[in-house]
């Protein structure tokens, strides 16, 4: 199995996809739990939701984060660049805990902590294992062929 | 002995259901999306030979991007709806840690990635996260 080298490009992309989620997801906490209970019996409540302060600045980020992991995986793995968002475990109980006040238990912070020990066991092997031919460091390259076994194989030559 | 007095609660089973809800959908529009972005090559070379606008061209043409996307969709009002019910440091934790062990099955079946036992073990250790934070 090919170890694949990340550019330091790559972990910034990776870095930013790890801390946007948090930060996006903690925006949509206070912007939701600032309103009253939403009952399942009238989904169309979400959509003015979407028009609250701290949700558009919570999809913001989440955009940003999108645009990041798309990047990451024209590159990696999914399930190397999955774990990159999962890092962000730790960043979410930490935000929970100072920002929006919730109390958080030893158990729950273990959990955090062995998430995060998972997530480094994934981020120590290669980024990218279903390149057929060579490839640029840390991933793939435009105009080479990739396996996407069950989907159609595409050559890219933009 | 293994406390199981909380399969009767009500409330186990609504978080359990928001909860999985958001983790199918989501993992269902990731694996798409990883399908579609492995399909296309590396989007900063497609980037630097015809643009950020052919880059976003050839990206939101994919038929497995919009499948992903519309999947994505799902899932985002999924956990809004959870987190009008339940805590972030609940919710965020337990549903992204479940997707990575649904998406890491996912990818060897159906993106044909070699998840080794380091992979592997990464995902039990993800599920034993998702225990403690559970409690």
């Amino acid at each position: 199995m090919a170890h694949h080298r990340l550019t330091l490009q790559q972990y910034l992309i990776l870095a930013f996809v790890s801390v946007s989620v948090p930060l996006g997801d903690a925006s949509l906490s206070r912007g939701m739990r600032s309103l009253p209970p939403i009952s399942i019996a009238h989904p169309l409540t979400l959509i003015g939701a979407v028009f609250t302060p701290w949700i558009g600045l919570g999809i913001a980020l989440l955009i940003g984060y999108f645009a990041s992991y798309l990047t990451a995986l024209s590159w990696a793995d999914l399930t190397f660049v999955m774990p990159a968002t999962a890092l962000g475990n730790v960043f979410v109980e930490l935000l929970a805990h100072f920002w929006l006040l919730e109390r958080i238990s030893w158990m729950r912070w273990a959990g955090a902590i062995l998430i995060t020990i998972g997530v480094g066991f994934v981020a120590s092997g290669p980024a990218n294992t279903t390149v057929v031919d060579g490839s640029s460091p840390g991933g793939n390259e435009g105009g080479k062929e990739v396996s996407t076994v069950g989907l159609p194989v595409r050559k890219e030559n933009v | 002995m293994l406390a199981t007095h909380f399969l009767f609660d009500p409330e186990f089973w609504k978080a359990t259901s928001m909860v999985a809800t958001i983790v199918i959908t989501s993992s269902t529009g990731e694996v798409l999306t990883a399908a579609a972005m492995k399909s296309i090559g590396d989007l900063d070379a497609i980037r630097a030979q015809s643009g950020i606008l052919g880059a976003i061209r050839v990206v939101v043409t994919s038929p497995l991007f919009v499948g992903g996307i519309v999947f994505m969709a799902l899932a985002f009002f999924s956990l809004l709806f959870a987190l009008n019910h339940m805590n972030l440091s609940l919710v965020g934790p337990a549903a992204a840690s479940l997707t990575l062990v649904t998406n890491t099955t996912a990818a060897k079946l159906f993106l044909k990635e070699k998840v080794d036992r380091r992979r592997w073990a990464s995902a039990a250790l993800v599920c034993v996260g998702v225990y403690l934070l559970a409690h």
